[in-house]
């Protein structure tokens, strides 16, 4: 399985990059979707410890508005974006030091709490944030080049995809190393874990400043792609909506995320195109599907329809 | 300090009274969330829009009431009949249809499905009564307003947001508190909560309790919305607000306390209201900072108690 999936890697991004020449306003689309998908592999190094952030979102904005308030000082892509993603990660470890005490049900909701308290400090604090009206982000330099916008579009995807597959790579090699497997063990039992010397706490914690530093540099791409940056981007329903995806792709494997990320952004697009108010209600619906009839996601059917041709 | 109090005395009373208003619709919802939980070990995402579901059935029973010629007094008994028929059709389908379905599975499968239940809800509601607000106050015009006396003035206040919201819900905690410790039925539901395989081997029918348990919380967020239609104008969102906020209430109380969830959602109510009149910026973060604050002290809350951990 494992030469399966580098080749199915490697092919998905062939496929992605000729949907972007083919049709030029997807690549929008699925530099986004590389995007969610990079902050939802955090989710998936969460899940593997049996542990639900329905607060994510927080680094995500987080690393949104952290472009956002430097890209007028800093003007430059390749710069911004590693500032961000250390950034949310030293957020990520203030946090996780208090969240990675509580499991289950309380490290779900002091996950959402955090992230609504960051949600309303970027709503109120106007003077600042310009509440909901959000901050307008100018296209940057990349590379020391000013680039046309439709160059700069073309960039930003290219980077979002090297650094998709970069991260996938790294999430693999994660969770096959100890690391990886003791983050499993916290799932199926963390007092064991304790009783053969592994402190519990310290492989959540490095798991969640893993999944902040992923969050914020996911949220930097997203900023710079869409180029305004709004509070909604921290609201619980876009934290909802990370978990979604990852058990839409299946959390089995590193290129689950991407899978679910880019199909959960095109029914988003086409949906809100054909039925306006009803979207949200058509993603329900394709979820509930997921999880009633394929609970191993997208992934997960690929992996099984790949098992019965051999 | 006394200067404070004689410029501010009157802003602080009626900040108490907000809040105690606020913290009865909170507790309601909160409470029902609180049971469905301790029974189904499901936290329901979808429960604030049941909230919201009831919210605008109660507002537009109430004009179509009003518009079929039905006396002014019936806008109070209409409130409970719209939440009833939310909570009572709703609920039965929703775990019937659905929630069954997943009980074996894991808990974060559970989470999403309610998630998926939730945006399509949410939706739904969308669909049925637009985006432009609701608006339906007749219940409280009925009453008027009623002088509270403060020191030596009065504080004109709404009849309704003093005597019925507190009232429907001291008269739910009471009446949840006989229910679960001196009925059959509630000592049933006590005992899934607390081991629901015991439970199971002396014979009782889980899968009944499931959809009993479930439908009565369904039947309390539709009443906690219903109630709050007639002193809110209705906007979409409000299902997605309120359950972050009912979230807060259960964590911050602990799990399974009834009496625990109503001192919590007071003290929340009445912060938050406080903030509203005198620290306007930190009226949304209050909750979640008091959550905060309590879980760093007490990681299972005020009033829960702490799990032995399995070997």
């Amino acid at each position: 399985m494992r030469r399966t999936e580098t080749l199915l890697a490697i092919g998905g991004a062939a496929l992605l990059v000729l949907l972007a020449i083919l049709a030029p306003w997807l690549r929008f689309v699925l530099t986004i979707a590389l995007a969610k998908g990079v902050a939802v592999l955090g989710i998936l190094l969460l899940l593997r410890a049996g542990q639900v952030s329905f607060g994510h979102a927080l680094y995500l904005s987080f690393g949104a508005y952290t472009v956002a308030f430097l890209a007028p000082a800093m003007p430059e892509a390749l710069i911004l974006m590693p500032v961000a993603m250390l950034l949310s990660g030293l957020l990520g470890l203030v946090i996780g030091l208090f969240v990675s005490r509580y499991r289950d049900i309380f490290f779900s909701m002091l996950n959402l709490a955090i992230s609504m308290v960051f949600y309303s400090l970027l709503e109120k604090l106007y003077h600042y944030t310009k509440g909901t009206d959000g901050i307008r982000v100018g296209v940057p330099r990349f590379l020391g080049m000013a680039l046309e916008r439709d160059q700069f579009e073309w960039a930003m995807f290219g980077t979002a995809l090297v650094l998709a597959l970069a991260i996938g790579c790294f999430v693999r090699l994660y969770l096959a190393s100890p690391m990886g497997q003791a983050l499993s063990a916290i799932k199926t039992r963390e007092t064991r874990l304790e009783f053969m010397g592994l402190p519990a706490r310290a492989v959540l914690l490095s798991a969640y400043v893993l999944s902040a530093l992923m969050g914020g540099l996911a949220g930097s791409i997203i900023a710079m792609t869409t180029r305004h940056v709004t509070p909604l981007l921290g609201y619980w329903t876009v934290s909802g909506e990370l978990v979604f995806i990852a058990i839409l792709g299946g959390a089995g494997a590193a290129l689950g995320p991407f899978l679910g990320a880019v199909t959960f952004e095109l029914v988003r697009v086409y949906a809100a195109a054909s039925f306006a108010d009803a979207w949200q209600a058509i993603l329900g619906l394709v979820l509930l599907g997921v999880i009633l009839f394929f609970s191993r996601g997208l992934w997960g059917m690929v992996e099984s329809l790949w098992r019965r041709r051999a | 300090m006394y200067g404070w109090f004689e410029e501010n005395g009157l802003l602080l009373g009626l900040a108490l009274l907000d809040g105690l208003a606020y913290a009865a619709l909170v507790f309601m919802v909160a409470v029902g969330l609180n049971l469905v939980f301790g029974v189904l070990r499901v936290l329901n995402v979808a429960h604030g829009s049941l909230y919201a579901i009831g919210a605008y059935a109660a507002a537009s029973l109430g004009l179509f009431a009003a518009s079929s010629g039905l006396p002014a007094w019936a806008s109070l008994p209409v409130l409970l009949v719209a939440a009833a028929l939310v909570g009572g059709i709703l609920g039965p389908l929703i775990e019937r249809l659905l929630l069954r379905r997943i009980y074996a599975q894991e808990p974060v499968l559970q989470l999403l499905v309610t998630f998926a239940l939730f945006m399509i809800l949410e939706d739904a509601q969308k669909l049925i009564w637009g985006t432009q607000p609701v608006q339906n106050d007749a219940a409280m015009r009925l009453l008027g307003n009623f002088d509270v006396p403060f020191g030596a003035d009065f504080i004109p206040f709404t009849a309704y947001q003093l005597f019925v919201l507190p009232g429907v819900a001291v008269a739910t905690l009471v009446g949840l508190a006989w229910f679960l410790r001196r009925t059959l039925t509630g000592r049933v539901i006590v005992a899934v909560t607390t081991d629901r395989e015991a439970a199971t081997a002396m014979g009782i029918d889980a899968s009944r309790i499931y959809l009993l348990t479930f439908t009565f919380g369904a039947i309390l967020a539709a009443l906690g919305g219903a109630l709050s239609s007639p002193t809110a104008s209705l906007v979409p969102g409000l299902g997605a607000q309120t359950i972050v906020l009912s979230f807060a209430v259960v964590a911050t109380a602990g799990l399974g306390q009834i009496e625990g969830a109503a001192l919590t959602a007071l003290m929340i109510g009445l912060s938050r209201s406080i903030a509203v009149y005198f620290l306007p910026e930190a009226e949304v973060l209050t909750p979640y900072l008091i959550m905060v604050a309590v879980l760093l002290v007490r990681p299972q809350g005020l009033f829960g108690v702490a799990e032995t951990r399995r070997v």
